[in-house]
């Protein structure tokens, strides 16, 4: 692939102020194996309507999230002309638009605690990777004294203490998801800042930030981005089983991890409570795991 | 060697088939069986001084007989006094004991008795319930520290004799005194072991079983008292006590043989056991009231129109019927029906108005009290986490929502719930009551300002407060009575408490169990129980 | 590696006290008290119970008191179960959950790694997916709708195990628990496994080895688990806490007498002492275990050397 052409001094006029060419074509690399992998593809498209029915839920069903049905069994089966698609729940709501209620709290708080755990990951694993040293060492022994902690217990106590507020549960669950973003924010930071380009932007007295920004994060983005879409199922999980200990969303929100609870107690006698929440819970689960796995791939490739 | 070994050999052999008979004669003699009971919860302790709950009374109540018993219908009987004597005032109770032992043979005397509810009533014991004694003379006083044990009224005349003197004629005094918080505890075990003294190895009792091993959170096993006065006509062998909370997977494990009484399920199931298990469910009248405190000293509520028509609004057929379908009653009442000596318990006005006329009444009401729907009423309704709480609290805020009033649901675990609930930090809340007797003044007391923290709305009406002064002295039982409805009446007029529904009592009893009557207070004691 | 050993425990202790710090005062900032109940106490009975407790100390001293105490091996009463010292509560609840948790570590990490290295050696066939969509199944579906779901089926349905409880700890009792435990774990463990094998798999010392004229069997066992299972031994800290957090759901579905429940209901019923006792109970162990784990690593990595 000869680019045979002559040097002028006008063709380097295109390559000033460019970001590293590398960078670029790494990422077009990574997205059409993406795109070649079945599986997170199908799970992308699952996942995008999945959020969009739980966006439009008001206006996919005639029922509201908190209104009993009095005219109908509490909890009824499901049934097509009272419009109860999923059936109802014990004090007669509609459980199809519970469900995709359900579906926005638990992907709300799946992103939005992971987005925590990325805010508190990166900015701990950057400064000790990028300090190093002793520095460096304390911080990742307390990381690995605290990987093994059972975090619930605190997340227990958090919520026993301030009361169940959805934010509250957004920053605990986060709070329990950073450590292995500090890891792997860490490790990418350490060798990145080994290399020269890193070098030579100190030696031409390129700051700190702007190191970091500029060439720190994008190189640390790929693991970073894989690892935030397998903590989302992390964290679902992780509400659900808040809410099966009574600590989870207030009433009348609801989330799949609170329908699941219910469910599990009706199993035999009203197993709709059960299926269609945990069919839309093991779902996006699935995706995300794929697209998790497809992003991986992608990024890292190692199967040949 | 070898015939020392086919001696040692023979000889084993000869004690292992001797072994075997024997058990086989034992097992046969031990014809009556083990019950195997689901409590629904641990209990905090096997010393009847220091618990406060029915699913320990569950247990502790076969294991101590009180001056008196209950019967299979939950009646009080004689239990160790044999008989006794009321003086004209009402005030002065005196018993004359039987002649029985404890389970370590030692004689039980009224000086038994003396010691015990002394022992319940010193500051030191720290008993949460000691207050259901402050009936008796002194009680009060010594309970706050601020006496010596000796003026406690409860003398012993004699060994046989025990005299009680009360502050007024309690007509519920001997059903009182079936509570496990009268009950004997053996002094010459606690003065030498102290706090070891509910341990299966130093536990002594004068009930009809005994304690044989307490594993926490597994189980509770008794076993039968031979040296009890009656053991004779006690059936079962041994009783295993589990406690397990999911309610679920007691169910299971009902259906599944693992045993033979629970004494809960979820209203949820009921369908489903109508269905599969109908003569295994059972459902009874329970002595209790679910209701809803309005905390009267805040605005908005401080306004009888406001909690009127709250308390209208509130379909109540529907929830008994729909949300919870275990056949509990709708309350228009504070007192539930059957309670003794209180027929017809004073009910609201509005008891008969049709629902739709009654939501029109309700928004008139809210209208005149300033609220509508450019100002709708909001607040916060509080419950403590449970399943039954919240669909109840659910269905009554769309209730609300019918006649344009905004309530915000707030669920809380129970301490949290309880601790706010003291302060006065709520608005409306839930709330429910067992009695701890059979008498309505059980009941109404939550309603006197003096009452203290019980009295969650802190409603305060001198009239309703008077009233239930004078019916605490008057001994006339039928003069007392017409004076708590008087009482209770002026209370559904102001609704501080929206009444929602009367409890009922759900056990799973297994067809094979014989001997489980169904009564008002849910109390069934296991030595009038079989297995077929 | 002993001198090392001591060190980190030596290191442990001021860990140690700021776990307990931390649990002891965020017990107490949590609202409402271990004697909060629906019939309210009287004032006089209240004040009772708060001085037999000595609750009525101010917290400052509350907190050296308790010190104090721990130094002599005294951990408290429990506040909800009244007859029983949170010593009692522990010394019985812990061998439970000990078997139980060890148990399904031990299945998960048998199974697991035996899938998972069968799933990376037929990369992409049948086998493969199986194995994959099972532990996403097994991931996916969360403890709490998976125990009632055995309980029914394996105990109401076919009659074959108790449903729950725990007797006197027969075989019987402890089938389903460990089983409900081990699945995500076998979950995770075989998805690990497969990931690392095929990285090994693929990588030169194993090229090598088959270059060498080796059997697959001994290339597989011999060299490839040994780096392989590097990602499993670093996920035991975890799969361990994960267990004991699982275990809470397991113990009051199937009433097994485990330290699990113990925290949560102490946390919920304010039993402060039993939550402290549970807390620093889990933090001893989990020390211990992470200095175990460590030298496990030590020991299969040779490139990691612990000095």
């Amino acid at each position: 692939m000869a680019t045979a052409k002559p040097f002028k001094s006008d063709g380097l006029a295109p390559l000033h102020g460019a970001e590293p060419v590398k960078g670029r074509s790494l990422w077009q690399d990574a997205r059409r194996r993406l795109f070649r992998n079945k599986a997170a593809v199908g799970s992308m498209i699952l996942l995008a309507i999945i959020v969009i029915m739980a966006i439009l839920a008001p206006l996919l069903s005639p029922w509201a999230f908190d209104d009993p049905d009095w005219g109908y069994d509490f909890p009824g089966p499901p049934n097509i002309e009272t419009k109860h698609w999923f059936g109802t729940d014990g004090n007669g709501r509609d459980l199809f638009v519970r469900t995709l209620y359900g579906a926005r709290i638990s992907l709300l708080v799946g992103v939005i605690a992971t987005s925590v755990s990325l805010l508190i990951g990166v900015t701990y694993g950057a400064t000790a990777g990028f300090i190093g040293g002793r520095t460096d060492n304390i911080m990742m022994r307390i990381v690995d004294i605290l990987y093994s902690l059972p975090f619930m217990f605190f997340v227990i106590l958090l919520m026993v203490i301030f009361g169940r507020n959805i934010f509250l549960i957004f920053v605990a669950l986060g709070a329990v998801e950073w450590l292995t973003m500090a890891r792997i924010v860490r490790g990418q930071a350490l060798s990145v800042k080994k290399k020269e380009f890193i070098e030579a932007a100190q030696a031409v007295g390129v700051s700190n930030a702007k190191i970091i920004t500029r060439h720190i994060i994008p190189n640390v983005l790929g693991p970073v981005i894989v690892y935030m879409t397998l903590t989302i199922p992390q964290v679902i999980l992780t509400e659900s089983f808040l809410s099966f200990l009574g600590l989870g969303v207030q009433e009348p929100l609801t989330s799949w991890g609170v329908l699941i609870s219910e469910g599990a107690k009706q199993m035999e006698s009203s197993p709709w409570m059960l299926i269609f929440p945990a069919a839309f819970l093991a779902v996006t689960l699935f995706c995300f795991n794929f697209i998790g796995d497809g992003l991986r791939d992608a990024l890292d490739p190692k199967d040949r | 060697m070898k015939n020392l070994l086919r001696c040692v050999g023979k000889r084993w052999g000869t004690a292992a088939v001797f072994a075997v008979l024997m058990t086989v004669v034992a097992t046969a003699a031990y014809a009556g069986g083990t019950l195997r009971v689901a409590t629904m919860g641990e209990p905090a302790s096997l010393d009847p001084h220091k618990v406060s709950g029915t699913w320990e009374n569950a247990i502790v109540g076969d294991m101590y007989i009180g001056l008196t018993t209950e019967n299979p219908k939950a009646e009080p009987v004689p239990g160790v006094a044999e008989s006794w004597t009321i003086s004209e005032d009402g005030k002065t109770y005196t018993f004359k004991l039987r002649e029985c032992v404890w389970s370590d043979g030692t004689p039980m005397t009224a000086h038994d008795f003396v010691y015990s509810m002394q022992r319940i009533l010193l500051p030191e014991t720290a008993a949460e319930y000691a207050s259901l004694l402050y009936i008796i003379q002194g009680a009060e006083a010594l309970n706050s520290g601020k006496a010596e044990a000796d003026t406690l009224a409860v003398k012993a005349i004699d060994d046989r004799t025990l005299e009680i003197k009360l502050t007024g004629p309690a007509p519920y005094f001997l059903a009182l005194l079936t509570h496990y918080t009268a009950y004997p505890v053996p002094k010459h075990v606690i003065d030498k072991v102290g706090k070891e003294w509910t341990k299966p190895e130093n536990m002594v009792v004068n009930g009809p079983y005994k304690l044989v091993e307490w594993i926490p959170n597994t189980h509770v096993k008794l076993t039968k008292n031979d040296k009890y006065w009656d053991a004779g006509s006690v059936a079962l062998d041994n009783l295993t006590f589990y406690t397990q909370e999911d309610r679920a997977a007691v169910q299971k494990r009902f259906r599944a043989g693992e045993i033979d009484v629970a004494t809960d399920f979820a209203s949820d199931q009921i369908d489903w056991l109508r269905k599969n298990m109908p003569e295994e469910t059972r459902i009874a009248p329970y002595m209790g009231v679910y209701y809803y405190p309005i905390n009267s000293s805040v605005e908005p509520f401080t306004d009888a129109r406001v909690r009127n028509a709250l308390s209208m609004a509130v379909n109540r057929e529907a929830i008994v019927d729909k949300v919870l379908k275990t056949g509990e009653l709708a309350a228009y009442s504070f007192v539930p029906p059957g309670v003794a000596f209180y027929e017809n318990p004073a009910e609201v006005e509005w008891k008969d108005v049709p629902f739709a006329d009654r939501q029109k009444k309700a928004k008139e009401l809210l209208a005149e009290a300033g609220f509508g729907p450019d100002n709708p009423l909001s607040f916060t309704l509080r419950y403590n986490t449970s399943e039954n709480h919240k669909r109840v609290a659910v269905a009554v805020v769309s209730m609300w929502k019918a006649i344009g009033v905004k309530a915000e649901l707030f669920n809380s675990e129970v301490k949290v719930h309880y601790a706010d609930l003291k302060q006065g930090d709520f608005q409306v809340a839930r709330a429910g009551w067992i009695a701890d007797y059979n008498d309505a003044q059980n009941f109404l007391y939550l309603l006197e300002s003096r009452t203290g923290a019980n009295n969650y709305g802190r409603y305060a009406n001198p009239e309703f407060d008077q009233l239930m002064l004078d019916a605490e002295v008057t001994s006339d039982l039928a003069k007392r009575s017409e004076m708590m409805r008087k009482a209770e009446s002026l209370a559904m007029a102001d609704q501080p408490v929206i009444p929602i529904y009367h409890y009922v009592s759900k056990n799973l009893v297994a067809k094979n169990v014989v001997g489980f009557e169904d009564n008002p207070q849910d109390i069934h004691r296991w030595r009038y129980v079989s297995l077929k | 590696m002993f001198a090392y050993a001591v060190r980190r425990l030596l290191s442990a202790i001021p860990t140690l006290l700021v776990i307990i710090t931390i649990a002891f005062f965020m017990m107490r900032l949590a609202p409402g008290g271990p004697f909060d109940r629906e019939k309210q106490l009287p004032p006089e009975i209240e004040a009772n119970i708060l001085r037999a407790y000595n609750l009525d100390k101010p917290i400052h001293e509350q907190y050296l008191d308790y010190l104090k105490n721990i130094v002599r091996g005294d951990f408290g009463p429990s506040y909800k179960y009244l007859d029983f010292t949170v010593t009692d509560l522990i010394m019985t609840g812990f061998p439970v959950s000990l078997r139980l948790g060890l148990y399904a570590i031990l299945i998960a990490v048998v199974f697991g790694v035996t899938a998972g290295t069968i799933a990376a050696l037929k990369q992409n066939s049948t086998f493969d997916y199986m194995v994959m969509t099972f532990a996403m199944t097994g991931i996916v579906i969360p403890n709490f709708v998976m125990a009632p779901l055995l309980a029914l089926v394996f105990g109401v349905y076919l009659s074959l195990l108790p449903v729950a409880g725990w007797g006197d700890g027969a075989f019987k009792y402890q089938i389903l628990p460990v089983i409900t435990l081990a699945l995500p774990q076998i979950a995770y463990i075989s998805r690990l496994t497969r990931g690392s094998m095929v990285e090994v798999m693929n990588s030169n010392f194993i090229r090598t080895a088959r270059a060498k004229g080796l059997a697959e069997k001994i290339v597989v066992v011999r060299h490839a688990l040994r780096g392989g299972l590097l990602p499993v031994v670093s996920y035991l800290g975890p799969a361990t806490a994960a267990v004991i957090t699982g275990s809470v759901v397991i113990e009051s579905i199937f009433d097994v007498p485990g330290i699990g429940r113990y925290f949560v209901n102490g946390a919920l019923n304010r039993d402060y002492p039993v939550v402290m006792g549970v807390v620093i109970f889990y933090a001893v162990l989990i020390i211990m275990l992470n200095l175990v784990v460590d030298l496990i690593y030590g020991f299969l990595d040779p490139r990691v050397k612990v000095e």
